[in-house]
């Protein structure tokens, strides 16, 4: 019984999340990128050296951007191009080939770049390497806002 | 009597098209004001970073910098812009021009045949630049490859065809002063105030417009709807609204690199200025926000979306 109800407990919250981002995905693009941002100002403060170089955390930012790659093109279906606040641009759909190339590009060399990194040095060329992809995607599919 | 009203009529409107003829004369430099040491086209690549040039004056998509050729399409609410090959190509580009000619073209929004240029090119800014920039930037740009792409001609409806109005809008927005420094202000304070009201033309999209089309002298700065498109352009005021929460080193950084301090990497045209600053010397941008950091905080947020 107790297991039972264990189990239909996950189930009943798997669900529960799988709905809850395909009723939202705007919501769920805006955590998934406010998880990217939190882990990239860590990784920008390493390499400025404003904090303190830490090899696991170097890797693990590199590790949240190909986790976050992984599903970052899909949260956009046609019925999100407007509401919810979102700063997406019209281009993600007219380009969607495109777009979906280039999150996979920032995924693809998270990983490759990610690889590399063995202390401060290699961090700093693999977090500016990668982080090109940043404004290169923000420039074309997102819209200025605050 | 008919006949005698006819000639007043005839004589009044000659007379009104003469006040607006004189009135809309483009005005042009002497040759004195642009006497002065040799050129360098080594700190004119400087100049070129600083107001930006290779935003504008190159096509969607463009990845060479250096290839000048134009084609950027700049929406406003009075119609679409595209900027124009200032590549040195001979016909096509500016190639034949004389220093002179660009010194006006820059620094008085006059074309070399005497004609008024729209401020979507922002000579409102690029007025305040000294001629020793401008003419280190025209050596600069001589020395680029020659693009033979032809300018596309701007989507405008009547009457902003008309070029020769645009004296009038120059009579009222456009007041020829150079950058004066403030002695009052250390000189990093007015290195960072050149750059920003000069060649860095930042004003010209962190602001509200007028109708007109005019800035708000009291709004500058406190950022404006996107005219591109969706969007905001942010204010860059101290304000709560704007970078009050900003340190100067990190206004310096984010020039630099394009992230904000919460991580976030700064996108639309911005990335594309950020391009051109991460080319200054860190003195230049520190400068910057210095300037950025003691602008007056004036309020100025994003409509509530929905």
């Amino acid at each position: 019984m107790k297991r039972f109800v264990i189990a239909a407990a996950t189930l009943a919250l798997g669900t529960f999340a799988v709905t809850a981002q395909g009723a939202d995905p705007i919501a769920a693009r805006k955590e998934s990128m406010k998880t990217v941002g939190q882990q990239t100002g860590a990784g920008a403060r390493m390499a400025r050296g404003q904090a303190e170089f830490n090899l696991a955390q170097a890797r693990a930012i590199f590790a949240s951007y190909e986790q976050a790659a992984a599903t970052y093109a899909t949260l956009f279906p046609d019925n999100s191009q407007t509401g919810g606040d979102t700063a997406a641009l019209p281009a993600i759909w007219s380009n969607r080939a495109a777009f979906t190339a280039a999150v996979a590009k920032w995924g693809a060399d998270a990983r490759t770049e990610g690889a590399k990194v063995t202390d401060l040095a290699t961090f700093q060329a693999a977090f500016t390497e990668v982080t090109k992809n940043c404004g290169s995607c923000h420039e074309v599919y997102r819209a200025r806002r605050n | 009597m008919l006949k005698r009203l006819l000639v007043v009529v005839l004589v009044l409107a000659a007379l009104g098209g003469g006040v607006f003829w004189w009135l809309t004369a483009p005005s042009r430099l002497d040759a004195v004001s642009l006497a002065g040491a040799a050129p360098s086209a080594e700190r004119g690549r400087q100049v070129l970073a600083a107001a930006g040039c290779a935003s504008c004056h190159v096509t969607e998509g463009q990845t060479d910098r250096n290839r000048l050729g134009g084609g950027h399409a700049l929406k406003s609410p009075f119609g679409t812009f595209y900027a124009s090959n200032i590549s040195p190509h001979p016909e096509r580009g500016i190639g034949r021009w004389s220093e002179a000619d660009f010194a006006n073209a820059v620094l008085r929004g006059v074309s070399p045949s005497g004609e008024h240029y729209y401020p979507a090119f922002p000579f409102t800014s690029y007025q305040r630049m000294t001629v020793a920039d401008v003419r280190d930037l025209f050596a600069y740009i001589k020395t680029l490859p020659a693009d033979d792409t032809a300018n596309r001609p701007h989507d405008l409806p009547f009457p902003f065809t008309v070029r020769r109005g645009l004296g009038l809008w120059k009579l009222a927005f456009l007041d020829g002063q150079p950058f004066r420094a403030d002695p009052a202000k250390s000189a990093e304070w007015n290195r960072g105030a050149y750059l920003v009201e000069g060649p860095g033309h930042c004003a010209e999209c962190h602001s509200p417009r007028q109708f007109t089309g005019a800035i708000p002298s009291d709004r500058r700065f406190s950022g404006g709807p996107n005219p591109d498109g969706r969007g905001w352009v942010p204010n860059i005021t101290p304000h709560r609204d704007g970078l009050a929460s900003w340190s100067k080193d990190e206004i310096a950084t984010f020039l630099a690199d394009g992230f904000t301090p919460s991580g976030d990497s700064t996108g639309g045209a911005m990335a594309s200025v950020v391009r051109n600053t991460a080319q200054l010397s860190d003195a230049d941008r520190a400068a910057m926000a210095t300037y950025l950091k003691d602008l007056p905080a004036r309020e100025g947020r994003p409509p509530q979306r929905r």
